[in-house]
């Protein structure tokens, strides 16, 4: 390969290591780490368990839930393939016991008796209805500070699973010479370290059906493989569908270049 | 990768056809989504069939529901209608359908149709018109107690949609689409 | 042209066309037979695959618009409803991301390419100046199909280069209010963001054309800069150049489909992918890698010179670094074109292309971040922000001028058939 076509792709490289910058040294915050059994869905051949997401669903249900919304999120979204994997009638009765946001009933009404709003009876087409509302009430009920809908927390972050599987097993006493804020709790992960929400986790929290043991290791990262699932539920078809078109490019490439070696064959260049 | 190639055009030309032809696969692929991302999107799909409790539609009543962008109306038909729609000689209608092609084996007092106007779109009113079934007050069509055309412009019986009563619900769910 | 066309109509339909609207005809002259240098190497096959890139955008673009709301509370979610919900949404829109990313990539490559070989010299200056118009409609463009997203980076990055306009004393701000609809970036600026956003790359077609028509007019450049003197130079451009130009696509595909397929996000900002909250400032607000550099320039000057703001002078050298790009064809006073010959200016090229990466840097950092101490002296991103933006002028205002005067070139090959005669070696290592 000619100089300048590999001082090209040495410039090439640099400037993309370089122009990412370092998120982290910005923010203050520790570097978040990776589970020891890492993640299955990086990488080239990346996968969801569904196992695990169904975990991870229900530690979103039974702790998150009452303060997140996941607004991205259809039950139905539930039974789609390279997902949690539930069928479509274990999908049913999830939504049918939620209750979702309704419209004005044949009064003209939007709220009931004691003025909360009209609900009615979840069916899979339903997103996942918000605990709050709306961000008023969300903020009130929470201090002033807003929960942030997890749909795309997996995204919305530097690293975001490991920010999030940190974050959930990182919280610990505060430093002596750090002042805490009231109502905060002290968290290495968090921008700043100290955050709104107290430890959401502990051990039992959840009980798993399969048996599993619910630490709060396990809990954190069943949630977390399901809020990256949430974000980005398309992954393994993204995956699979990228080998096939680049062993494709692989060979349209070679075939290419066996026939420009063919046309130029007879001309000096 | 010099080889000598070029003296057996048949071989070359083999490998520009090939090359072509992978080609032309590879275009073909790219206009595959971008010609399926017109279809119905997945949140559109997930409505396309609805469930609908009929448990608490008295007889003589219909409930209208909202259906891939339509209404449909579902009556719990009485035994008068359901006698009188079996009475009528079907095959001389514009649109011959006997009463029992348009309901479920069983189950005749449960009519479920779309209620658009086969004639030009409107939704026709229940309880009107001349044979004790739906009216259209745009251009007067009449539909009987079994929703067939029987006087007035449209040409077709008000279409009847798939639909089948859910299981292990005890009939009181269906599921339309 | 100066060429006879060659083109020879078979068929009756053939015939009838040509004697009607000969498009088979200019379509036979412009791209089969024209004669093209036949030494071009694989930097040249980035003009075709910038006509992919653009055709990419806008094919993905128009099926995305299909389904994309322009509205501030709906376009977030619309985005979403793309990448969940909408048959091969999620590979539309990542194309058009990335793609995006892939544009600037072959953009920048194809100026550097224009830079190292002298294509910017008479008689293609024009040629060279449409391109400039095209890299700035491609910035317009691409920035403002950022904020079409309604993330927290596409709502404050709008605001902040949209705020640049107040610098401009007296008029300023009735500028800035008349461009963002209000008084502050909102739903009137999204929407017109996105009509916009969809009728500018069309505009960039036809200057393309242009670009395309005068390229034809011309000739085409070649790495040895020494213009084709007969037909001993060229070689037809179908089938030499279009088999060269799709191998040089595919492997460009091959690094837009990992881009795409194993790491979409890799090139944006997590930023992103929070909606849009105009009561909550992200902490470092940044620009896609693309505009990096301009965004290093305009933060460069923090200090006023006489009645001229700091801001204003960060604007207006903001401005004149792409203005000087149109001036690059009378600011080089070299005769000799590629830079194979001109042992002096190389290695000022590639100091610049290193001072073009490093401005990216620049602009991705915090200014007051230390890039090194020594003793109690702080070199911070700043000082190395406007050391890189004075760089970059030096190199266009003074060294260019400077260096074609007083350089001896060295010796080029009488022709480029010469030049590509087995046996004969290369006058320059740096190919």
């Amino acid at each position: 390969m000619s100089l300048t076509i590999r001082t090209g792709t040495i410039i090439a490289a640099l400037a993309t290591a370089l122009s990412f910058g370092s998120a982290f040294a910005a923010t203050d915050s520790e570097h978040p780490h990776t589970p020891h059994e890492g993640w299955s869905f990086s990488g080239v051949f990346g996968h969801y368990e569904p196992v695990t997401l169904q975990r991870g669903y229900m530690v979103f249900e039974s702790v998150c839930a009452s303060c997140h919304s996941l607004e991205y999120i259809a039950y139905r979204n539930m039974a789609e393939p390279g997902g949690p994997g539930f069928t479509m009638d274990q999908v049913r009765a999830i939504a049918a016991q939620h209750q979702v946001p309704a419209g004005p009933n044949e009064f003209g009404e939007t709220v009931d008796e004691y003025g909360m709003p009209l609900t009615r009876t979840g069916i899979p087409a339903d997103a996942i209805p918000s605990p709050f509302p709306n961000v008023e009430a969300a903020r009130a009920a929470n201090g002033g500070r807003l929960p942030p809908d997890l749909s795309l927390m997996a995204k919305a972050r530097h690293n975001g699973p490991s920010y999030i599987y940190s974050l959930l097993t990182g919280y610990e006493e505060a430093p002596e010479d750090v002042e805490m804020q009231p109502g905060t709790h002290y968290n290495p992960y968090f921008p700043g370290h100290q955050i709104g929400m107290a430890a959401p986790l502990y051990e039992g929290a959840v009980e798993y059906p399969d048996g599993t043991e619910a630490t709060v290791e396990q809990m954190a990262y069943d949630v977390a493989n399901f809020l990256m699932w949430a974000a980005e539920p398309k992954l393994e078809k993204r995956k699979r569908m990228g080998f096939q078109v680049m062993l494709f490019l692989l060979f349209l490439a070679g075939l290419l270049y066996w026939s420009y070696r063919q046309v130029w064959a007879d001309v000096e260049h | 990768m010099a080889t000598s190639d070029t003296t057996n055009p048949d071989r070359r030309d083999f490998l520009y056809i090939a090359t072509g032809a992978v080609g032309a696969v590879a275009v073909g692929a790219m206009a595959v989504p971008l010609i399926d991302q017109m279809n119905a999107s997945a949140d559109t799909l997930a409505v396309a069939q609805i469930r609908v409790d009929i448990s608490q539609v008295p007889a003589g009543q219909q409930i209208t529901v909202l259906w891939r962008g339509k209404p449909v109306f579902i009556r719990h038909r009485t035994e008068m209608d359901i006698e009188e729609a079996e009475a009528v000689e079907w095959e001389g209608l514009r649109d011959p359908q006997p009463d029992s092609a348009r309901v479920k084996e069983g189950h005749p007092e449960w009519l479920v149709m779309v209620g658009v106007c086969t004639h030009l779109g409107c939704v026709p009113l229940a309880d009107r018109g001349e044979y004790d079934g739906w009216f259209c007050p745009c251009h007067g069509s009449h539909y009987d107690t079994s929703g067939r055309i029987r006087k007035g412009p449209a040409p077709l019986n008000l279409p009847v949609p798939e639909w089948v009563f859910v299981e292990d619900s005890d009939n009181n769910i269906i599921e339309i689409g | 042209m100066s060429h006879e066309s060659t083109y020879q109509p078979g068929t009756g339909i053939e015939k009838w066309l040509d004697a009607r609207l000969p498009i088979v005809r200019l379509a036979h002259d412009s791209f089969s037979a024209f004669p093209t240098p036949k030494n071009l190497n694989y930097w040249y096959t980035f003009g075709g695959i910038l006509t992919f890139c653009l055709i990419v955008q806008i094919v993905t673009g128009i099926t995305l618009a299909m389904h994309y709301t322009a509205n501030v509370d709906l376009a977030f979610g619309s985005v979403e409803h793309i990448m969940r919900d909408v048959n091969f949404g999620w590979l539309l829109r990542y194309v058009h991301a990335v793609g995006a990313s892939m544009f600037f990539l072959a953009v920048y490559v194809h100026m550097f390419r224009g830079m190292y070989y002298g294509s910017y010299k008479g008689p293609r200056e024009l040629l060279w100046m449409l391109g400039c118009v095209i890299l700035l409609l491609m910035i317009i463009t691409g920035f403002m199909g950022y904020v079409l997203v309604w993330g927290q980076m596409s709502f404050w990055g709008a605001t902040v280069i949209t705020n640049i306009f107040t610098a401009i004393p007296v008029i300023g701000t009735p500028i800035q209010e008349w461009l963002v609809g209000g008084f502050a970036v909102s739903n009137p600026t999204l929407t017109r963001f996105f009509a916009l956003h969809y009728l500018l790359p069309f505009v960039i077609f036809g200057i393309v054309l242009l670009h395309v028509w005068a390229l034809h007019v011309t000739g085409n450049n070649n790495p040895t800069g020494i213009e084709v003197k007969g037909p001993q130079d060229t070689v037809p451009f179908n089938p030499y150049y279009t088999v060269k130009d799709a191998f040089g696509l595919v492997l460009f595909m091959l690094v837009f489909a990992a881009f795409v397929f194993y790491a979409p996000n890799a090139l944006g900002h997590p930023d992103n992918y929070i909606p849009a909250d105009p009561m909550v400032t992200p902490p470092h607000i940044v620009p896609e890698w693309y505009l990096l550099p301009f965004y290093a320039i305009l933060r460069s000057i923090t200090f006023d010179i006489w009645f001229l703001s700091a801001k204003l002078l960060g604007v207006i050298a903001m401005a004149a670094s792409i203005i000087v790009l149109f001036l690059l064809p009378w600011l080089d006073t070299s005769k000799v074109k590629s830079l194979r010959y001109r042992p002096m200016l190389r290695p000022f090229f590639f100091l610049f292309i290193l001072v073009c990466i490093g401005l990216g840097w620049v602009g991705a950092e915090s200014p007051d971040t230390v890039v090194f101490a020594v003793g109690n002296f702080e070199f911070l991103m700043v000082h190395l922000g406007l050391t890189l933006t004075s760089a970059y002028f030096i190199f266009f205002l003074i060294i260019l001028p400077l260096v074609g005067v007083i350089e001896t070139p060295s010796a080029m090959p009488a022709s480029i058939h010469e030049s590509v005669l087995k046996g004969r070696a290369h006058a320059a290592p740096a190919e």
